[in-house]
């Protein structure tokens, strides 16, 4: 168990952490993910809480239909990033996901941010369980059938073991899978009745960060923080034409000078993936250099470790717009020795969702 | 067999002495995915590291509780790291070290005494 964000985590269940990835892309694997924070933003009507958001963030919110999800971003005045989430139309609100370790400071931000106009709860009786994995569709429709019609990004309320969930049809694997918001006191009912599902495993927190590293996804506080942009995390998908330069909303979010410029010139530097040519893995923290000799590292790993699928060290970090080209040998710095690592594209597998 | 609070067993073996780390060590530390061993020939004193060991979960050093020249490292760990989690007292040894000092056993533990520790 290790203390995170305030709560007691299992780094890994019986299995360990390489079989419970295993098990989560072969089969489905059940995460406690409940220390996210859960958040619901209430105004007149879901356009104009979508509305308010759109202030905050550069994605399209107005433009999200119901019973649909993306994926966010607070920028900050420097076109940083204040934390990364998860939004949902729900018909007449947002209910957002954001991580445990921001929770606070998100609600506080978005009530200076927002209120009056728009009201913000933080939902502290909900617990969120996400399913991951190729069988997670089979196993979640024999509780309820209308599973199998959900789509990547889907939002639905339906029931599940008797407790009224709200369901999304994604993760933070690569694989295809549900999260899943449930009453907390209907948690650990629903959690065991997916665990007697043969197919069903419980996974860590190890298990966790390898699977999204694998699928080349950013953990925040490592692979995005407040001095990386949008641009240079290479997110710049999140960011919808509508709030573009030339969009029908562009711009009106904290950063958008930066980012916008961003948008259309590059940024300096890149999120790459970072596959270490060795055996040796390369963790946040190693230094990148251009070659065996510089004293100057060109950038940094900001997350890294094995790969149980790749069968191999994976790692994630920043270089130089201009080296940031796959193919491209860099050295990291392990131990005081300069090993070479390809610039490769991410993810490192293929992302499995049914879209 | 000697035992160290560092969780290795140490083995002679006609004049040389075959390092490794224990059971409960590899299953503390979970799959192992990567070893970097000493050079065969390094003189090291005791506590120097001499093995870095990667898990799934972080990396490990592991210090050499002898004083002495490193005559053999095992190359089966080089491809297969995992073999530590697998035999960790058989197959999954590091190095076999001739120590300067025998006497430098003495300070390790016996099997019961080990056991004890971890209990």
């Amino acid at each position: 168990m290790v203390g995170f964000a305030g709560f007691d985590m299992p780094v890994q269940y019986p299995l360990g952490v390489m079989q419970e990835h295993a098990h989560t892309r072969t089969k489905a694997g059940l995460f406690d993910v409940s220390h996210m924070g859960q958040v619901i933003l209430r105004g007149t009507s879901y356009e104009a809480a979508a509305s308010a958001l759109e202030r905050i963030i550069p994605m399209d919110v107005q433009g999200l239909q119901p019973g649909r999800q993306r994926y966010g971003l607070f920028t900050n005045p420097q076109g940083g990033i204040q934390d990364d989430l998860m939004f949902a139309n729900r018909g007449d609100h947002i209910f957002m996901v954001v991580n445990a370790a921001c929770a606070d400071a998100d609600i506080k931000y978005l009530r200076a941010m927002l209120e009056p106009d728009i009201s913000i709860k933080h939902l502290e009786n909900r617990a969120l369980l996400a399913l991951q994995g190729p069988r997670a569709e089979a196993v979640l429709a024999e509780h309820h059938p209308a599973i199998r019609d959900m789509k990547f990004m889907d939002v639905e309320t339906l029931p599940l073991a008797g407790a009224e969930c709200w369901i999304s049809r994604s993760g933070y694997t690569g694989e295809d899978g549900f999260e899943i918001s449930v009453p907390t006191a209907a948690a650990n009912d629903l959690a065991q009745a997916l665990l007697a599902h043969q197919d069903v495993e419980f996974i860590g927190l190890g298990a966790r960060d390898s699977l999204r590293l694998e699928a080349g996804l950013c953990l925040y506080g490592h692979d995005i923080d407040e001095n990386t942009s949008p641009v240079d995390a290479g997110l710049s998908w999140a960011i919808q034409r509508a709030r573009r330069a030339g969009g029908a909303r562009a711009g009106g979010f904290p950063g958008a000078e930066r980012i916008l410029d961003e948008l259309t010139g590059g940024a300096e530097k890149k999120r790459v993936g970072l596959r270490p040519q060795g055996r040796a893995p390369m963790r946040e923290g190693v230094l990148i250099f251009a070659d065996e000799t510089g004293d100057t590292p060109i950038g940094a790993v900001t997350s890294g470790g094995f790969g149980p699928t790749v069968q191999g060290p994976v790692a994630m970090g920043y270089v130089p717009t201009e080296v940031a080209t796959a193919q491209t040998i860099v050295f990291g710095e392990v131990r005081g020795k300069r090993l070479p690592v390809e610039i490769v594209s991410l993810p490192f597998t293929a992302a499995n969702f049914k879209r | 067999m000697k035992f160290t609070e560092e969780h290795e067993w140490l083995r002679i073996e006609d004049d040389l002495v075959v390092v490794g780390i224990t059971e409960h060590a590899s299953t503390q530390l979970g799959d192992i995915v990567f070893v970097e061993l000493p050079e065969e020939g390094d003189t090291v004193s005791k506590d120097d590291e001499v093995v870095v060991i990667e898990s799934v979960k972080a990396a490990s050093d592991i210090l050499s509780p002898l004083d002495g020249e490193i005559t053999e490292i095992n190359p089966a760990l080089e491809d297969e790291p995992s073999k530590v989690n697998e035999d960790p007292m058989g197959a999954g040894w590091f190095f076999k070290i001739r120590p300067s000092d025998l006497s430098q056993m003495d300070d390790y533990m016996d099997e019961a005494a080990y056991n004890k520790l971890i209990s």
